[in-house]
């Protein structure tokens, strides 16, 4: 898509009629393009009132849910801005803040909990984490299978079946789009586990939750924060690992 | 750049009605103070809007309920993040209650990809007829004749990807038009209706 036409996205992004890739690349763009986004604003409230010619009262039974779901949810800290410039560089990580790192911090800890169970013996630190990518990575028997997304990014699964692990390798991937995180899936056959969250970072290396060996693909899918048990959506991505060379 | 719009001058604010767009972004920045009368007051304004939204996205009403509850759930928690600069309140929901309803309806296609055996449990309902025409406000007729006066393809385009939740790429399918063409008539005809309606930043 040249830099022309993606200014054309405007309407298409303020109502929602983007898929995930695109939106992902559009919201990078946006981050940096002030007419883009005052568009997209006066675009999304433009497509709002469309909502005055739908209107249905819900449900009594909705408004009191609603109001006892509140009262048990904190709204979140608002966003202190300390500095005023304008984040050009990798936009929506940045503007979803540490929130997706944390979620990724607090599976990393749960995955490390149930090595501790299993493996008592095997460290579950950083330094460890590295090495086991560097493990499948050097591993003789490591196959590889590489997908290009187009403009958002390139990315290459390498499984190790001796390791029974696999990692993930991004170049220059844009973010998630915003409220959403990627997540690694191995799939085998009819059955999808999670392989846990992808962090919001262009170039990374991510080991796989979870053993590796059997797996007969890896997919990515956009998820809501957080994650999902089950993909939501239709993979952006999937590695065949069956013609892994 | 094509896309760059002056801002005609003293073109009045628009948002969507359900209540003044000050007593509604006051309404918020109570909430956000913790103020949970002030939400309650916030719903009331806007739940129509925001259910027939979801109800003509999803189609289902238990499942528009569901989209309508996450999409307030969403709202209370990130209110203290809504800037009034930079949009109405109304408009700030609404965008959240569309997000969800469209994430709904393309989760639920992806399910039924997956397991064939996965059934749509409802019919679409027909609320053209009733609750809309009841619910028929001022606003609504001038809304309805703003649409009006795009072209077909304009007001298709619009409709498949607002109401419809489809993509753009889907659109162009749908139209049988180039996806370009599609893009274009979306923004086109949304530029439109926010002209005629006077919808400023």
């Amino acid at each position: 898509m040249s830099e022309m036409d993606i200014h054309k996205l405007t309407g298409a992004y303020a109502m929602d009629a983007l898929d995930d890739l695109e939106r992902a690349r559009f919201e990078q763009h946006l981050a940096a393009c002030d007419d883009c986004r005052a568009e997209v604003a006066e675009l999304r409230e433009t497509a709002a009132l469309l909502s005055e010619t739908v209107t249905v009262p819900p449900p009594a039974s909705l408004r009191a849910s609603v109001l006892a779901g509140i009262s048990q949810v904190r709204p979140l800290a608002p966003e202190v801005s300390t500095s005023p410039t304008r984040e050009a560089d990798r936009p929506a990580a940045r503007r979803r803040g540490w929130v997706p790192f944390l979620v990724a911090a607090a599976l990393a800890l749960i995955a490390g909990v149930g090595a501790l169970v299993t493996q008592p013996w095997a460290p579950s630190d950083d330094v460890e984490r590295l090495t086991a990518a560097e493990q499948v990575l050097q591993a003789p028997d490591a196959q590889e299978v590489h997908v290009d997304l187009g403009e958002a990014g390139r990315a290459t699964v390498t499984r190790s079946k001796s390791q029974d692990r696999a990692v993930i390798t991004t170049e220059d991937m844009v973010s998630a789009p915003s409220g959403k995180d990627y997540e690694l899936w191995f799939i085998d056959g009819d059955d999808i586990v999670s392989a846990g969250l992808m962090p919001d970072d262009p170039d990374q290396t991510v080991v796989l939750d979870g053993p590796a060996g059997s797996a007969g693909a890896v997919g990515i899918t956009v998820e809501p924060d957080g994650g999902s048990k089950q993909p939501t959506s239709d993979p952006i991505a999937v590695f065949d690992l069956t013609e892994a060379t | 750049m094509d896309h760059v719009r002056p801002v005609p001058d003293g073109a009045p604010e628009r948002a969507p009605s359900g209540g003044d767009p000050a007593r509604l972004a006051d309404l918020l920045r109570r909430a956000a103070l913790g103020d949970e009368a002030a939400f309650a007051a916030f719903y009331d304004a806007t739940s129509a809007r925001a259910y027939g939204l979801a109800l003509r996205v999803v189609r289902n009403p238990a499942h528009a309920e569901e989209v309508t509850q996450e999409a307030y759930l969403d709202a209370w928690r990130s209110c203290t993040r809504y800037d009034s600069g930079r949009g109405s309140a109304a408009g700030w929901l609404l965008t959240i209650v569309h997000r969800k309803a469209v994430d709904r309806v393309r989760s639920v296609e992806a399910a039924t990809t997956r397991d064939e055996t996965w059934n749509r449990e409802t019919a679409p309902t027909d609320h053209d007829q009733t609750a809309e025409a009841a619910h028929a406000s001022l606003d609504a007729a001038r809304v309805r004749g703003a649409v009006a006066t795009l072209t077909d393809v304009q007001r298709q385009a619009v409709e498949l990807t607002y109401f419809g939740g489809y993509t753009h790429t889907e659109v162009a399918t749908l139209l049988d038009v180039p996806l370009g063409t599609a893009k274009t008539r979306i923004r086109d005809g949304l530029i439109r209706l926010r002209d005629l309606m006077g919808v400023a930043s």
